[in-house]
């Protein structure tokens, strides 16, 4: 492309196109940022105040040196998007990280038609297949429940961004609510482009955390084997990430309880996704690509594999990633 | 099934024992008696037949998901259990079927009547009619085997902490043979079916490696000090003309070793005896190699027998003529068993012999000895000690010879089953032979959770295959690998085999071209 940007670069470029404020897509370092409006305060919030960002609308159209760009919804987490790269009549869709199922907080997911896809494939093996946001929901509530009547506290593990406020969604008006002061940030970047969040209230675990016996608790990953969680009265706790749908990797994590709760798109959804944007190929890169790119290819429908840099994402490996203050 | 699956999913996702306990008692709180018997049955390691092979199982699932074979089997890879995998590949059920475990176990049973079209009728329907967690139980209970979340001692504690009863008691009551059809639950866990089974065996009283050998041999006068032998353990029953051989994996064993049988057989009297099973040629102990060509036959060849011969030597005496004497000392229960085997004729049985030392200096150079005669170390007995049930800190201590160890490298990687099916945790080592290198051992335990991490991570990106379960890896990572004991082996390529090879450490210090080579492995065999 001769557009002379790059979407989610790894190293420091003059144009960044970004997708989504998930830190192995948003990176610092960029001269110029453009991704659309709901994620400039997660940008401002996580690589600094004073890079120079520019928000843009679903579906509205600009130019880059010829390439025309337009950016649509991806439903992975609020604000972020696919990207639309038109030349000479070649149409080309990137899109991120997506996911299928409604969340109530992103935009839902909308196919583009395009000439070239450009997929994820985190969850591409069949046995990844979600339940209803409404049974996923029902389990929540029923294991804060379970909770209660053993008198304990339940701790939600997930991913600040995205995941925390699904959770803090999903468990709304059942007990109260705490949640980490990393997640606290993100969610005033939520609220500050109009969503609602549940009534919360933020944790300090500096102080003393007893009064939050039998509450709700949600902290990200990082925080899971550090002393500061332990430091939560009699808990139970629970990682919600789409890897919990096997139960080694539930044993693995030894949590209490594990759901599979993911951003990204399941199998089916993949597969959805794809045909629905009538490509005529389609680039597969992160998490399954071997697999699912021999898949599509014997399904009919021409696909490649794309190497990228990217390290481990948040779905991939929760304990790995350290983000913002611990305490 | 609900209860039951309950029971399971709290088992399975918790790893503290308190609450496991908790679990396992509400289920006998609601459960039905024979339900009981089923979990009891199931969990220490009882299976049924099976009554549908895993082939059609497989070949269903294929069918009604429209996946090809290759997408099933790095589904299966991925997950690391069959039934878990079938379970997450089916579609959403569209009803719900609910029968009590015994129930289930009934429709599992009669099964192996069907014909084919018949067993496809009722699996597919009971895919469509059960939960993701209810449906790889199901899948689990047609396979038999169900291990999870507890183990049989964990299950034993919990029964005699619901039901007050002595945990070796309990023990001692539901080992042997009973079936769920003839038994009941309340009455089988108080022992009322152990006098009218010959072949009941006793737990086995195992020891600790020992913590410090100064502290412990204050004074030799109160230690009985034996070779620990490097066969399997045996026990070994006569009562009312029958004789019975238990394995310690609770497996009766009679059958693969005729030549005690015979022996037994012959002596007057009712007992029950611990001992070593063990290759004996010319009155010369072979090492374990030689041993585990006679393990786990079915038949066992004329020719087998003359080329490896076996034999026992006895340790201890728990039971005669009906006593149980395990509450005696260890003296006098040597004194016992001397009595006993005093006007044998011993020919492939023998008292395993004590060692008679007045030094802690003199010990320490009988145990380097160890190894000259297929010897793995030493065992310390406490003279006044009881014959425990299972492991107990402080009287019986195992003072085991020092590994041997040889610098290999990883080559092959696999994903493993269970709790580790998401990360690769089986591994093969190679060694330099020449200028290539030759598989030397499989090991599956000696790293943290965290290592394992690391070289999954490796794996990933050093990988060779992209498709199919076993990974050939860059041989790069360096490990120091401790086994028990090395013979020849003609099926390795390698021509030795290790005996209980693991992975002492990473040895990160190390590159490939500083590992060990195939002769001074070779080297190491007596």
């Amino acid at each position: 492309m001769p557009g002379q940007f790059f979407i989610d670069p790894w190293q420091p470029v003059d144009m960044a196109l970004i997708t989504h404020g998930h830190a192995d897509h948003a990176r610092w370092g960029m001269k110029k940022y453009l991704c659309h409006h709901f994620t400039v305060p997660i940008l401002k919030s996580r690589i600094g105040p004073d890079i120079q960002v520019q928000g843009i609308g679903y579906g509205e159209a600009i130019t880059i040196n010829g390439v025309q760009v337009s950016f649509h919804p991806a439903g992975h987490i609020i604000g972020s998007a696919q990207i639309r790269l038109a030349y000479k009549g070649k149409v080309t869709v990137i899109s991120g990280d997506y996911k299928l199922q409604e969340d109530g907080l992103s935009t839902p997911f909308e196919a583009i038609k395009c000439h070239e896809y450009v997929s994820e494939s985190t969850f591409g093996l069949p046995i990844y297949q979600w339940n209803k946001v409404e049974k996923q929901n029902e389990e929540m509530a029923n294991w804060v429940q379970q909770n209660q009547s053993y008198k304990k506290t339940s701790v939600f593990v997930g991913y600040s961004l995205g995941k925390a406020q699904r959770i803090m969604k999903a468990v709304e008006g059942i007990a109260p609510l705490y949640v980490h002061y990393s997640i606290h940030k993100l969610n005033q970047a939520y609220e500050s482009v109009g969503i609602q969040l549940p009534k919360y209230e933020v944790m300090d675990f500096r102080e003393d955390v007893k009064h939050v016996n039998q509450g709700i608790v949600v902290v990200p990953p990082a925080l899971v084997d550090s002393n500061v969680i332990r430091k939560i009265p009699n808990m139970a706790y629970a990682i919600c990430s789409g890897w919990m749908t096997v139960r080694g990797a539930r044993r693995w994590r030894s949590a209490d309880a594990g759901f599979a709760i993911s951003d990204h798109a399941d199998w089916h959804d993949l597969l959805t996704a794809i045909k629905s944007t009538g490509a005529e190929k389609v680039y597969v890169t992160h998490g399954q690509t071997a697999v699912f790119t021999k898949y599509l290819n014997e399904i009919g429908i021409e696909a490649q594999e794309v190497k990228t840099e990217f390290g481990e994402e948040e779905d991939e490996a929760p304990t790995t990633k350290l983000e913002g203050s611990v305490l | 099934m609900k209860a039951f699956a309950s029971l399971v999913h709290a088992l399975d996702s918790t790893n503290k024992t308190t609450q496991k306990m908790e679990a396992i008692h509400h289920f006998f709180e609601i459960a039905e008696d024979k339900d009981k018997l089923w979990f009891l049955a199931l969990f220490s390691g009882r299976r049924p037949k099976r009554g549908v092979s895993t082939t059609l199982l497989r070949e269903w699932v294929k069918e009604i998901t429209g996946i090809p074979e290759w997408l099933f089997l790095e589904s299966y890879a991925s997950v690391g259990d069959l039934g878990e995998t079938i379970s997450l590949l089916l579609p959403p059920p569209t009803g719900y079927m609910d029968f009590s475990l015994a129930e289930w176990m009934d429709k599992i049973h009669n099964l192996s009547s069907y014909d084919e079209s018949k067993k496809k009728e009722f699996i597919l329907e009971v895919w469509a009619n059960l939960p993701h967690q209810e449906r790889f139980i199901f899948n689990k209970l047609l396979g038999g085997s169900f291990r999870l979340g507890v183990s049989t001692k964990g299950l034993i504690n919990a029964i005699s902490s619901y039901y007050s009863l002595e945990a070796s008691a309990v023990s001692h009551s539901i080992m042997g043979e009973w079936t769920v059809e003839n038994s009941s639950f309340e009455e089988l866990i108080h022992g009322q079916y152990v006098d009218s089974n010959l072949s009941k065996p006793y737990p086995f009283c195992l020891a600790y490696p020992i913590e410090d050998v100064e502290q412990t041999l204050t004074d030799m006068q109160d230690w009985q000090i034996e070779y620990k032998w490097d066969g399997i353990r045996g026990q070994v029953i006569k009562r009312n003309q029958e004789v019975f051989i238990w394995s310690r994996g609770e497996e009766l064993v009679t059958d693969q070793f005729p030549e005690i049988v015979e022996e037994i057989k012959n002596w007057e009297g009712d007992f029950v005896l611990d001992g070593e099973i063990l290759a004996i040629a010319d009155g010369e102990i072979l090492n374990f190699t030689a041993l585990q060509k006679r393990l786990n036959r079915k038949v066992i060849s004329k020719k087998l027998l003359e080329e490896v011969p076996v034999g026992l030597y006895l340790y201890d005496i728990l039971e005669i003529a009906y006593q149980d004497v395990r509450q005696e000392s260890m003296h006098a229960r040597r004194a016992l068993l001397e009595g006993l085997l005093a006007d044998k004729p011993l020919i492939n049985i023998k008292i395993s012999p004590l060692i008679q030392v007045d030094s802690l200096e003199s010990l320490k150079s009988v145990r380097e000895h160890a190894r000259d005669i297929n010897s793995e170390g030493l065992m310390l007995k406490h003279t006044n000690s009881v014959y425990h049930v299972g492991r107990k800190k402080g009287d019986w201590w195992k003072w085991k010879l020092d590994p041997l160890t040889i610098d290999a490298v990883l080559i092959y990687a696999q994903k493993g089953s269970g709790r580790r099916s998401s990360h690769y945790t089986d591994y093969t080592f190679a060694v330099r032979d020449g200028d290539n290198l030759v598989t030397i051992a499989k090991a599956y335990s000696g790293l943290t959770d965290k290592e394992i991490q690391e070289v999954s991570r490796f794996v990933n990106k050093n990988a060779v295959e992209k498709f199919g379960p076993v990974r050939t890896v860059k041989p790069e990572l360096v490990f120091e690998i401790a086994f028990e004991g090395i013979g020849w082996s003609t099926r390795h390529k390698a021509g030795v085999a290790l005996r209980f090879p693991r992975i002492l450490r990473w040895r990160k210090d190390k590159t490939v071209a500083e590992i060990d080579n195939l002769e001074s492995v070779k080297k190491l065999i007596q």
